[in-house]
């Protein structure tokens, strides 16, 4: 079957591509709730490096989707079944290392396709079936809530298990997605978010503190904390973190710097601290958000709060409208219902 | 019930010197005509998909579906007729008697040769045809369209209002069938192509949005273009 992709080919200037979809293999998933990534507008308005942007357009943006399953050659699922894409593609397997960081892995809207196509063929392990009576435009973007997933499943393996409190630096979407999921998961820790706006910090509601970073209380400690901020502000972050937090506290970085970041090594020996970095997400990290979902219906009901914009997406010159108003929004994610 | 009637008619009179009916040529491998079809099977909505071929060609079709896109129950390959539209209305003979028709029974119909069809268009035709009876599908017209009578313009149109016409064309097959059959033989013979026989009696057929690159192949220079477009994958 002829399949229509739609390429970011330069900043800003999308193309229209086609590729043949075999029909008589893997799953065919019909996308119709995607969410635009802050990794996909750093592609849309070319701030990647100009050798990035040359090795990797043209290319289908988008990883964060949810879709309808049409066709199943594997039987795996059945048609009509609502389900949400996992972009990670493994390529190997690996006794120690997860599917996420194998370097040999593939990511959709990274380093292959993104979703921004008619129909997207995909393999079943790559796919999880939605729970009926989802939200769909929380479930779009249910890829940035598995990586606090991720992040938390990780820390609470490595981490020591003193949690009386948790800090989260940041007032965006993944700090949102994190402390939330940090008030579930570890119902017995206060959870305590760090960030530069009073107005956003006001969102946190579930969360047992709200600090602007300005004014953190003297002598105020936690025992373990996640940076979810990024960008430039990632050193600062860090930099307070190191400050605050406990001895042999542990530090989950999550915000993703385009530039290498100078970190305080003295304070971090003389703590015994442990840093550790988490980027996106595997297929089981995906099962365990949809099961949190499911466990706790409040947390779809939160995430709610994200959806900042829905746009409907009917012809081509939409896709464009839709990441410049993702642009111009101050806070939450931007859900295109994908009609195309 | 709603139905994709792919019409597969033609004899390649128009593509130079191949004696192959155009759906019948390969883009990547694989006849366009499965392209065409293979865009409707992901669309449950679909009871039937509908294909209607010459006498002579209908063992050819089977087998190409067979063979390129696989058996499957929701196919089905029947004999066209002598024009488009006794072909199509060969498709409401075979839906009413497989199926019976009702008020509400839908036929979407489409060129075999236009493989770029999208989901938004046969999504956009069946909703439209279900709440409003029929509609065509066009994309606005960017050349000037002038009349003539051989020799000279007779009338330049306004742009604006000018459309080509694509398809899928879909509608309502009681509807459909009912005004046909209230032509007279002079009406039917000035027919170019199924909404005409409802815009001849004065029936509203509703503008669907199309796509510049669904395409019809119907002359060589068509036919590199299709496949320089699949050609941007590799």
């Amino acid at each position: 079957m002829i399949n229509t992709v739609y390429r970011l080919c330069a900043p800003r200037r999308f193309e229209i591509a086609f590729n043949d979809i075999d029909v008589n293999s893997g799953v065919i998933v019909r996308p119709t709730h995607l969410s635009i990534c802050n990794a996909d507008q750093r592609y849309y308005q070319g701030t990647r490096d100009i050798k990035v942007l040359k090795e990797k357009l043209p290319m289908a943006l988008i990883h964060e989707g949810i879709g309808q399953v049409v066709f199943d050659a594997t039987g795996a699922f059945q048609p009509g079944d609502k389900v949400v894409m996992v972009p990670n593609i493994p390529c190997e397997e690996d006794e120690y290392i997860a599917e996420n960081y194998l370097r040999s892995s593939k990511f959709c809207g990274s380093s292959a396709d993104g979703f921004l196509q008619e129909y997207y063929q995909i393999t079943p392990d790559r796919l999880v079936k939605l729970p009926d009576g989802i939200d769909p435009d929380v479930a779009a973007f249910t890829e940035i809530v598995s990586v606090s997933v991720h992040a938390i499943t990780r820390f609470m393996n490595i981490a020591h298990e003193r949690r009386d409190r948790i800090g989260v630096w940041g007032d965006g979407n993944l700090a949102f997605i994190t402390a939330l999921l940090l008030k579930k998961m570890l119902p017995q820790s206060e959870i305590h978010v760090f960030g530069i706006n009073r107005e956003k910090l006001s969102d946190f509601s579930f969360a047992d503190g709200t600090h602007l970073t300005t004014e953190i209380p003297e002598g105020f400690a936690i025992d373990h904390a996640f940076e979810c901020v990024g960008g430039n502000g990632s050193p600062i972050a860090i930099e307070q973190i190191i400050g605050v937090i406990r001895p042999e506290g542990t530090i989950s970085i999550l915000g993703v710097s385009e530039y290498p970041v100078a970190v305080n090594t003295r304070m971090i020996l003389e703590k015994g601290l442990r840093l550790f970095g988490t980027s996106r997400s595997g297929r089981e990290d995906f099962r365990r958000t949809v099961e949190l979902y499911q466990e706790h219906p409040e947390i779809p009901i939160y995430l709610s709060r994200l959806v900042g914009s829905t746009v409907e997406i009917n012809k081509y010159a939409d896709i464009k409208d839709a990441f410049e108003i993702d642009i111009k929004k101050a806070y939450g994610k931007t859900i295109l219902h994908w009609n195309i | 019930m709603i139905f994709a009637v792919i019409l597969a008619g033609g004899t390649g009179s128009r593509m130079g010197s191949t004696d192959m009916p155009k759906q019948f040529l390969e883009i990547k491998g694989k006849p366009i005509l499965n392209h065409t079809v293979e865009k409707f099977l992901p669309n449950p909505k679909f009871e039937k998909i509908i294909v209607l071929s010459p006498k002579s060609w209908i063992g050819h079709t089977r087998e190409i579906i067979r063979k390129f896109t696989g058996k499957n129950d929701r196919i089905a390959v029947i004999e066209g007729g002598s024009t488009r539209n006794e072909t199509i209305m060969n498709a409401i003979r075979y839906i009413d008697r497989e199926y019976g028709l009702d008020d509400d029974t839908v036929i979407v119909t489409h060129d075999s040769v236009r493989p770029f069809v999208t989901h938004r268009i046969i999504e956009e035709n069946i909703k439209t045809a279900l709440n409003c009876g029929a509609c065509d599908t066009v994309i606005p017209a960017t050349d000037t369209i002038v009349e003539g009578d051989g020799t000279a313009i007779t009338n330049i149109p306004d742009r604006r209002k000018m459309y080509q016409g694509q398809t899928p064309q879909s509608f309502k097959a009681k509807l459909l069938r009912d005004t046909y059959e209230s032509l007279s033989d002079e009406e039917k013979d000035i027919l170019t192509d199924a909404a005409k026989i409802l815009v001849m009696k004065g029936k509203e057929v509703r503008l669907v949005q199309g796509e510049t690159f669904n395409i019809k192949i119907t002359y060589p220079y068509d036919l590199k273009i299709a496949r320089s477009l699949l050609d941007t994958d590799s």
